[in-house]
């Protein structure tokens, strides 16, 4: 789009036009997508006359599907109505005990970070298949909170703020990269751009962690909070004490940190959507009620090592 | 303290008010002062107050004498006038300010040492002549920028943090002002903002003076087992008069008037303060009523909070003075320096 380039929704190819043996365009039949109860698109045709588009070269891009026509369907492995394999969502686990899927072949496209999360939930699946242990007894992962604090305004994690918006990747100049295939478009970020861009970080991984029995109720947290995300109040029920906070909290898909047992009888309220993880709150805070602790998550490991954690068997 | 500033970032649903500012606007620098105190909790609420009350921050002077309590004028109302006095002379130099232009809002921000050792004399003053200002006290019961000495307001017989217990008999500024005519008095405590942002609001919207003490502990100093300004002492014993609303424009006028009903007081700009009744033998609008009802509750060992007094209809140092109502800057030449002629009627009048 950058270059220029027009995006064409909605149009299927239909067929590949040609004069003399010379490519002259194509035709692309209309569709528009449709939901159904389940929130599936599909595609259906508009009815309308088919579009022309002139064009001299054609390029096949990439499509993000499964297919799995090389598996014959005689073998015991149960499909579902969309070709997937059907998959026990925890362990990977097809109808034939001993196949397991992982990665865009398991769910459907997702990306990376997916993909190395199946395999890893997989090898586990695996290792307690090869062993005769039930595959949907799941060992848990290691979490590990830990406090940041390094002194009165230190933090062992850059707490500050950027107001920037995104910086964007360079491109090449178009009158350039237009006319060299081989120049590549995105240019990078210099160190420069990399450190700002990286400045916008909102640090979730580490989080806000309140100690009831510390609390005073001096109101400094509520003051401070840039985006007020912390209220006191009497306690209710959810929908109307979301209401009633300094800041409405309209994120349903987002839990309320919500903790009780406060001198006054009433209840911490933080509403978690919103917050910006700068640690002001726990900065503020007279007694340390408030904590910014690193949250790390080891994946789960298929036997406990001697820390208490999971760790990989070595043979 | 923060070393970082505070992230302009705020609530994507923030409310803007009748100027389109959000309340956000009207803050100041980041505090400098201990993490906790409870005269950050009273510059927040001063700053909700004048997001409510759609106050143009240009027309505000604050003004402020020496002490932790003095240095908040810095950490809200960021585009407001200001003026950092010497100890205990806010009182005079906002006297001073608001006799040159009456058109701005003087809110005059001072301790319980700036107001009551030292500026006591100021303090009783600038009531006595109905400056039109909001006076407010953060009250800690020490001298918290010099390291927790014991106050005049400290109470008879509170321990100091090092134990030292206090032998002086407190001054209870609340009854000071009450006796030297204050016209709008309140009491509240910096750990309850629902009480203390309709009081200074309503105290803003006052006509006179309005002297509104706030307690507001120090945690450095004095938030400890057996300090009578701790945050925990002065929750148990807080009794509070009454629950106060300030409604703007003329809202309908509720006359019923009951234990535990509702009461309108409509003040001369028309704003109304309305008021819950919590104690059914209490009358805000009762002066001496009022000063025995403190002293009898204080006696008793509560901390009485809440609107205690307001005069309706106050008059102030220019009505008295009967002084030009525009403000000194917008006089033209003649009118400030009217010449020898005038000089000597006026010297005539003398003699
Ligand atoms: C254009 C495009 C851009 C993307 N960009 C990103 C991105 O920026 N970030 C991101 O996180 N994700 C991105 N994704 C998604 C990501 O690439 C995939 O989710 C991920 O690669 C899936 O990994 P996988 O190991 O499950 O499958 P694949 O990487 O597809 O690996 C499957 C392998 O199996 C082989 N194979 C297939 N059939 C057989 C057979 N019969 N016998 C033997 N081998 C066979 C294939 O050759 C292939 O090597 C993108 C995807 C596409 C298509
Ligand atoms: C003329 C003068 N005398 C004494 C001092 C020392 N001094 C600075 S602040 C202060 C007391 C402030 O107490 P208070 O007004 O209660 O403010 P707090 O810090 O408790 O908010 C004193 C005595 C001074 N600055 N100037
Ligand atoms: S970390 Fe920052 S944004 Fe989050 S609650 Fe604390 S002060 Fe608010
Ligand atoms: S700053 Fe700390 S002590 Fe004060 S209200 Fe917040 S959590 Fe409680
Ligand atoms: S010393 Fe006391 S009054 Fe001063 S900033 Fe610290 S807590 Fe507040
Ligand atoms: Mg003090």
């Amino acid at each position: 789009m950058a270059e220029g380039i027009p995006i064409l929704n909605f149009l299927v190819p239909k067929e590949v036009l040609h004069e003399d043996g010379r490519l002259t365009g194509m035709l692309f039949d209309k569709v528009r997508a449709e939901y159904d109860a389940r929130g599936r698109r599909q595609l259906v045709p508009t009815g309308e006359e088919p579009v022309h588009i002139e064009c001299d070269d054609i390029l096949v891009a990439i499509g993000q599907e499964n297919s799995f026509p090389w598996i014959e369907r005689d073998i015991g492995l149960e499909f579902d109505r969309w070709g997937l394999p059907k998959l026990d969502e925890a362990s990977f686990q097809s109808s034939i005990p001993n196949v397991f899927f992982g990665g865009d072949a398991a769910f459907g496209p997702k990306n990376i970070i997916w993909a190395v999360a199946h395999g890893h939930e997989a090898a586990v699946s695996i290792d307690r298949f090869c062993r005769g242990e039930d595959v949907t007894q799941r060992p848990p992962p290691l979490v590990v909170m830990s406090g940041q604090k390094m002194g009165i305004h230190e933090w062992s994690y850059d707490n500050g703020v950027s107001l920037d918006l995104r910086y964007k990747v360079p491109h090449r100049d178009p009158s350039v990269s237009l006319r060299d295939i081989k120049a590549e478009v995105e240019l990078g970020f210099d160190r420069e751009l990399g450190f700002k861009e990286a400045q916008r970080c909102l640090n979730c991984d580490v989080q806000t962690v309140f100690t009831t029995s510390l609390c005073i109720e001096c109101d400094a947290c509520v003051d401070i909070c840039p985006v007020d995300c912390i209220t006191f109040t009497e306690n209710g029920e959810e929908g109307e004490l979301r209401q009633r906070l300094k800041a409405p909290a309209e994120n349903l898909t987002q839990d309320l940190y919500v903790m009780d047992g406060l001198k006054t009888g009433r209840v911490m309220v933080k509403d978690e959507d919103v917050c910006l993880h700068c640690g002001m709150c726990a900065e503020r805070c007279p007694t340390g009620a408030w904590d910014m602790q690193k949250f790390l998550l080891e994946s789960a490991k298929t036997y406990l090592n001697g820390n208490g954690g999971h760790a990989c068997r070595s043979r | 303290m923060s070393f970082l500033p505070k992230p302009k970032l705020h609530h994507p649903k923030l409310p803007t008010n009748a100027l389109g500012f959000t309340r956000r606007d009207y803050e100041g620098a980041i505090s400098t002062l201990c993490a906790g105190c409870g005269h950050d909790s009273i510059s927040a609420a001063i700053i909700q107050a004048c997001f409510d009350l759609d106050i143009e921050p240009h027309r505000v002077a604050k003004m402020s004498g020496i002490g932790c309590s003095s240095k908040t004028p810095d950490y809200f109302l960021g585009a407001s006038h200001g003026f950092n006095s010497v100890h205990g002379r806010m009182p005079s130099v906002l006297t001073g300010a608001n006799l040159a232009n009456r058109e701005l809002i003087y809110l005059g921000v001072s301790g319980d040492g700036d107001s009551a050792s030292i500026g006591l004399g100021q303090f009783a003053h600038s009531l006595r002549r109905g400056v039109n200002m909001t006076y407010i006290v953060e009250n800690n019961g020490v001298y918290g920028l010099t390291k927790g000495q014991f106050s005049a307001t400290s109470d008879k017989g509170s321990k100091a943090k090092k134990g030292t217990i206090n032998a002086d008999e407190p001054i209870d500024l609340v009854g000071m002002a009450l006796q030297l005519g204050a016209t709008y008095v309140g009491r509240g405590f910096s750990g309850d903002k629902d009480q203390l942002v309709p009081l200074i609001k309503g105290a803003i919207r006052h006509g006179g003076a309005a002297f509104i003490d706030c307690i507001s502990p120090c945690v450095a100093f004095n938030n400890h087992e057996g300090s009578t300004k701790s945050y925990d002492f002065v929750r148990e014993h807080n009794e509070a008069v009454n629950r106060l609303d300030v409604i703007l424009g003329r809202a309908p006028i509720t006359t019923a008037y009951g234990p535990g009903e509702l009461r309108d007081v409509v003040q001369h700009d028309g704003s109304v303060l309305r008021l819950r009744k919590l104690h059914s033998d209490y009358d805000p609008t009762d002066r001496v009523a009022a000063m025995n009802y403190l002293q009898e509750r204080k006696a008793a060992g509560e901390i009485v909070t809440g609107l205690l007094y307001v005069d309706p209809e106050p008059s102030d140092l220019h009505a008295s003075q009967n002084t030009v109502a525009l403000p000194l800057n917008r006089l033209d030449d003649a009118a400030l320096c009217p010449g020898a002629a005038a000089l000597a009627r006026v010297n005539a009048g003398l003699r």
